[in-house]
């Protein structure tokens, strides 16, 4: 990391940090829900962005394992178990059993069809999803926040906060260290050369499997999280364009990055957020036709923004380019 | 259970599986010559269901109609070769995914624009709207049966063309080596643009025969394009016999499998619980399939090439 990526990374974490604050002092609690949702989506990119950007993984169902999450929550609410500790790592470990079985299928094959297989498997999870009448089926159900007895107390939204601030600011933690790490230089050497890599001695089907069940536990917790937000679970979150919409925000804040794909999530739910609006201001009511302008922006962010905001921060750190499968 | 209820069901899925082989064979092809990965695929199916819609209504007649939409259909697919994704093809996979992507939110948001946000519904003309029965006591939509004959004649067309014309031949050269096809002197950027527009007929057809049994609205592609995803899976990239093969393979399995599965598990287990499981497990029986296939065969039943 260069010294201007550390900075980078603090700066941002020091915003989320003092949001809170702030909504309290000019009364708009909205913000601190919204900001709690970006730090959410900001979870799912990085842990997308672990085998995307680091290990050259097009996953393209990584909404799926957020849905993992979600559902181990609301599943556990539904039946009278609210206690937090019980459900989170029952959460995670539903998403990681998951994402090591589709993994393990999915990693046999490489290019394109690694793409649609992993886009096949999350659809088939959005189905099971809304076949499951009991939960909900296509409407999905409401949740209760889980309870952290003793410790804190989620239905305080400034608590709820910043226990999300802290597993974020764990999870980037984590990654970077797992990056750095021998692990992480394998993946990354497995991006770039992956035959050479089986050559020098390394089983990197091993590697990848395991960054690919790391990737999906960390979603799995963003899952989690995201239920107790909404206190509501429904098969939508596993939507294969809230896949797309998390691999955009990778690509749009600086994929191969860590603190990059949560500028990019900040970015596009921001833009999500205001677009209508500033839509409406040129022309009245094209809001809601705000589609029309995210299409082409993000084309044009594929097409000419090498390097994401990131790259803008840190114009003289090398920007790491996508995979070149 | 009722043999001639399970004949219906077989046809059904024979017809669902030809919708699917129309979708996916515009797909395959262009990811086997030009290697690109399309997601906007589904939306050239909601685009065609659309121009169908208009255009019969604007004709008053069916055939007229759709006489209309299909040279429209290549004009639309062309136009959006040429300014989208001819930059798209040096780009890596990862880029046309999200371009495409970005792709279909502009096309749904056109299609609210101009025909509005509420569902379409185009009634099918009297002649057509009937049914047959050409097995005693079954009978049969002859629009379904129509369907059928359709795909069938496409599919038949597209094998004559790729394996006996010189046009089928540039494609077959294009898919194994598509620089070196360029290199002999043809122009393989008009060739890309041209299969691409046939593609998009292809997708748009499947759109305009879908619009009476469906409902036509935004995207309406999109559970298509990842159904045809799982075909030309199956079947192996740039593959039109695998694509038809595993097409009808999905078409069926799909199709009877959400009609006997229930029935197939009330043997093992209570009825109560058979009647959940089983929808649950048709739905998810395609995708199955495709994880099974793949562990046997990572590249698909009949790979078009190497890598």
């Amino acid at each position: 990391m260069t010294k201007r990526q550390i900075w980078l990374s603090l700066i941002t974490l020091v915003l989320f940090a003092i949001v809170p604050p702030l909504t309290i002092i000019f009364d708009q609690p909205f913000y601190m829900d919204m900001m709690a949702r970006i730090m959410i989506f900001a979870m799912a990119a990085v842990s997308l962005d672990l085998i995307l950007g680091y290990g050259g993984m097009v996953s393209f169902g990584h909404a799926a394992y957020m849905g993992v999450g979600a559902y181990a929550v609301g599943i556990l609410s539904y039946y009278g178990i609210d206690n937090g500790f019980l459900q989170f790592p029952l959460a995670m470990a539903a998403s990681a059993i998951i994402g090591l079985a589709f993994g393990a299928m999915s990693l046999r094959t490489t290019g394109v069809y690694f793409i649609m297989i992993t886009l096949a498997f999350a659809q088939m999870l959005y189905f099971f999803a809304i076949s499951l009448e009991e939960f909900g089926g296509d409407d999905g159900m409401s949740s209760m926040r889980s309870e952290f007895a003793g410790l804190i107390d989620l239905n305080d939204s400034l608590q709820f906060y910043y226990l999300v601030f802290i597993c974020l600011g764990v999870v980037l933690y984590l990654l970077h260290r797992l990056v750095q790490s021998r692990f992480g230089m394998v993946i990354r050497a497995a991006r770039s050369n992956d035959k050479r890599m089986q050559a020098v001695g390394f089983s990197t089907y091993r590697y990848k499997l395991a960054g690919f069940t790391i990737a999906a536990t960390i979603c799995g917790l963003a899952g989690a999280l995201f239920a107790n937000l909404n206190e509501f679970v429904s098969p939508d979150v596993m939507h294969w364009t809230h896949s797309g919409e998390i691999m955009i925000m990778v690509i749009m804040g600086g994929i191969g990055t860590l603190i990059g794909p949560v500028l990019g999530a900040s970015a596009f739910l921001l833009l999500e957020e205001y677009l209508p609006e500033w839509m409406d201001m040129v022309m009245k009511d094209a809001g809601e036709h705000w589609a029309i302008i995210m299409g082409p922006v993000l084309i044009a962010i594929v097409l000419f923004g090498r390097g994401g905001i990131h790259a803008l921060f840190t114009s003289k750190a090398k920007a790491k380019g996508g995979n070149h499968d | 259970m009722d043999p001639l209820l399970l004949l219906e069901q077989t046809f059904n899925g024979f017809q669902f599986g030809i919708m699917l082989f129309l979708i996916a064979a515009g797909l395959t092809l262009v990811f086997g010559i030009m290697d690109m990965v399309n997601l906007a695929h589904g939306s050239l199916v909601m685009v065609g269901a659309y121009l169908a819609t208009t255009f019969i209504e604007w004709t008053g007649s069916f055939i007229g109609g759709l006489a209309l939409a299909i040279p429209a259909t290549f004009a639309i697919g062309v136009l959006v070769e040429i300014v989208a994704l001819r930059t798209l093809y040096r780009r890596n996979h990862l880029d046309q995914v999200l371009a495409t992507f970005g792709l279909i939110l502009f096309f749904n948001e056109i299609v609210r624009i101009v025909w509005g946000p509420i569902s379409l519904y185009s009634g099918l003309p009297d002649y057509l709207s009937g049914q047959v029965e050409f097995i005693p006591g079954a009978p049969y939509p002859v629009y379904r049966l129509i369907i059928i004959a359709v795909g069938l004649a496409v599919a038949a067309g597209i094998y004559l063309i790729v394996a006996k014309t010189r046009l089928g031949m540039l494609i077959r050269a294009g898919a194994s080596n598509n620089e070196m096809v360029g290199a002999l002197g043809i122009n393989i950027k008009s060739l890309f643009t041209f299969v691409f527009a046939l593609g998009a007929v292809f997708a748009g057809l499947a759109g305009m025969m879908l619009g009476p049994l469906t409902s036509v609205e935004p995207g309406m592609g999109e559970p298509w394009l990842i159904q045809a995803f799982v075909v030309i899976i199956i079947g192996g990239i740039g593959s039109i016999r695998g694509a038809f093969i595993a097409a009808i393979l999905i078409g069926m399995v799909d199709t009877l499998g959400r009609v006997l599965l229930p029935e197939f598990l009330r043997v093992f287990v209570a009825e109560a619980a058979a009647d959940t499981a089983g929808p649950a497990l048709a739905s998810m029986l395609i995708y199955i399939l495709m994880a099974a296939i793949l562990v046997v065969r990572p590249q698909g039943l009949f790979p078009a090439r190497n890598g």
